[in-house]
């Protein structure tokens, strides 16, 4: 933006917020300096017309609330004006262990947009007087990523949209178009999903974002849903997984110095002949079996039988599945 | 962020600047420059062009005055532009989500003071602070708090690790760096002074550590690893493998780093993955499900033949 420019718009800026009326468009191009014109010339005034649509478009972009409206009911055309008090961010006080908080924050985004949008926020508030520590730490720094699906999804929530987005499961060759009133997006286990009623299930789902291809469009008007009350958006994720119950126990001879990853969860170690008595506590014995054949020959499973069997079962599977495969 | 490019990007810093210099009278213009990450130059001409601007009428009373004494400035007329401006939705919703994350972070040891901003910054964002965003950050927030506060005692540590990739676990020294969450897993970033790397340590693997009375020190090379792209990066170097795998296993492509996928006519995807060892290759590969099949390198599909083998023989002898 040229200089001149700039000058303009600081100025139109000041010039909207020391007013109490509203300025037509007319009245402001004979205060602010850069809109001089001669409104009798038809071209003149048009170029007119269309630099302060620009500026007006510029100004909404940078977050001014532009006001619009009229000085009297006797006006036709519409005038404009900044209320003091919309424009302003309210008085902020924070701690100084506070701002560095804030400041760490800021920091996080990898994702280069937020990661902007955070930086011009923390501008803000140290223009509000706020002193932010840039050397503070808080010992325990999460690295902060999105799916390109994130901005849209939020901003669709935030407005009660509806969003429509292609959505690829691995199991299912083809992406489905999905539907979507999204209530909200939800960081669970380092992974990001959206939860909403599915208009076409027409039930409650939860979508990962990192399987959306693409991002995801708006559709329909703002407002046209209302989310359930007091949502817990997090159980709607969280439910997919609860905790294992780990109440069998098998026993496991390992060998000697092999098989370490195991020997980490046992809950007892006893000396054995060909190695050392493990005890292992689990919850499904096909998930342990698998686990324990990954380990091939270190490994001896005593019992109980249903691991013991597990884990033959999966090996004849490994053996037959590997028959005849001749290396690529 | 770096100088801002784009016309929108000045004409919000020059209204930021009137209110961050009327609440630092006196400033050091390099100072200021430092702190609004922008050239020194840069400054004087923004301070040049708003001393132009001012309240309609444009005479000596309506103008922003500034005091300019040497190197420092001082801001002796506003023009009413007192404050900054508010928040817009984007910057309300990265500072209130990035701070949510940071109080569900386990281990920080200062939660409530990251509350308390997080309440304040809502507070000032009005309406936007409403991000339909919620963070949940499950892990093992006492071992974190003892790794975090071992790092912070600023000594090396002694440490039992499990690595998954040799299957081993080691006793080894290192010097702390940082503890950092990604993916929801929590690392201690550190040099290893057996490795002489850097190197990032899954809190979980951690078996057990002891403080030494040294204090930690990295050497000048160790520099911290850009994890924005994840933490396992796999190298060209390291050697390819490559699997067939059935529908029900193609969730492994979601969950490891892979080269290449290839659907193949059957349905079935040929999948390429680079290895850093072979042992794990085998103990992943024959712990998956019945529709995974190597079929490439030959080391490694032999290796699997012959520890099933072993393995299976074990159950069909009658010596044990």
């Amino acid at each position: 933006m040229s200089r001149t420019r700039t000058e303009r718009l600081v100025n139109l800026v000041i010039c909207l917020l020391s007013t109490r009326r509203f300025l037509t468009a007319a009245q402001i191009a004979a205060t602010v300096p850069g809109y001089e014109h001669d409104p009798e010339d038809p071209r003149d005034h048009e170029a007119f017309q269309r630099k302060f649509e620009r500026d007006k478009a510029e100004l909404r972009e940078l977050g001014v609330p532009l006001e619009t409206g009229t000085a009297s009911v006797f006006d036709q055309e519409p005038g404009y004006r900044i209320a003091h008090r919309e424009y302003a961010l309210p008085d902020i006080i924070l701690e100084p262990d506070e701002a560095a908080a804030v400041g760490i924050a800021a920091r996080l985004w990898q994702h280069a947009g937020l990661a902007a949008a955070a930086s011009s926020g923390l501008a803000k508030l140290r223009a509000a007087g706020v002193e932010v520590d840039p050397q503070a730490t808080l010992g325990v720094e999460p690295v902060v990523t999105v799916d390109p699906a994130f901005g849209p999804l939020t901003s669709a929530a935030r407005d009660r949209r509806a969003v429509t987005f292609s959505y690829r499961v691995p199991e299912v060759d083809e992406p489905a178009t999905r539907r979507l009133e999204p209530w909200g997006v939800v960081c669970w286990r380092g992974r990001w999903y959206v939860v909403g009623h599915d208009r076409d299930r027409n039930a409650t789902r939860c979508f990962r974002l990192s399987r959306i291809v693409g991002s995801a469009r708006p559709v329909g008007r703002p407002g046209a849903f209302v989310p359930p009350a007091k949502v817990d958006l997090i159980s709607h994720v969280a439910g997919f997984d609860g905790p294992v119950q780990r109440t069998g126990r098998a026993t496991v001879v390992a060998r000697h110095g092999r098989a370490a990853g195991l020997r980490r969860w046992a809950v007892s170690t006893q000396p054995d002949p060909d190695g050392d008595k493990l005890t292992l506590p689990y919850g499904d014995a096909e998930r342990l079996g698998a686990t324990l054949a990954g380990y091939g020959p270190d490994v001896y499973v005593e019992g109980p039988p249903e691991v013991r069997d597990a884990v033959i079962q999966h090996l004849k599977e490994v053996m037959a599945r590997h028959e005849g495969v001749v290396a690529a | 962020m770096t100088a801002p490019k784009t016309s929108v990007d000045r004409l919000g810093r020059l209204l930021n600047l009137v209110p961050y210099l009327l609440a630092r009278p006196g400033i050091l213009i390099s100072e200021a420059a430092a702190d609004l990450d922008v050239s020194e130059r840069q400054l004087r001409e923004d301070l040049e062009l708003l001393w132009v601007c001012g309240l309609p009428g444009y005479g000596p009373g309506d103008l922003i005055d500034m005091a300019l004494d040497g190197d420092r400035v001082t801001i002796s007329h506003d023009a009413g532009i007192d404050r900054p401006l508010r928040l817009t939705q984007d910057e309300a919703l990265a500072l209130v989500v990035a701070l949510r994350m940071l109080a569900e972070t386990p281990g920080t040891g200062s939660r409530d003071v990251i509350e308390r901003a997080l309440a304040k910054i809502e507070n000032a964002a009005g309406d936007l602070a409403d991000a339909p965003v919620a963070v949940k950050l499950p892990a093992n927030a006492e071992k974190l708090d003892q790794i975090r506060a071992a790092v912070e005692g600023g000594h090396a540590l002694r440490m039992t690790y499990y690595t998954a990739a040799r299957d081993e676990t080691t006793e080894r020294v290192v010097d702390p760096m940082r503890v950092l969450m990604v993916g929801g897993r929590a690392y201690l970033e550190a040099w290893c002074r057996r490795a002489e790397a850097t190197r990032m340590f899954r809190v979980d693997r951690i078996d057990a550590f002891t403080e030494l009375d040294e204090p930690s020190a990295p050497p000048p090379e160790a520099a911290p690893q850009d994890v924005s792209d994840g933490v396992f990066k796999p190298t060209a170097d390291l050697p390819l493998m490559t699997l067939r795998i059935g529908r029900h296993s193609r969730w492994i492509t979601e969950y490891y780093p892979v080269e290449e996928v290839r659907p193949s006519s059957s349905g079935e995807w040929i999948v390429t993955m680079r290895i850093t060892d072979l042992g794990w290759a085998q103990r992943l590969l024959m712990g998956l499900g019945p529709d995974v099949t190597v079929i490439g390198p030959p080391e490694l599909l032999e290796r699997i033949r012959e520890q099933a083998t072993a393995a299976l023989d074990q159950y069909s002898s009658p010596a044990r």
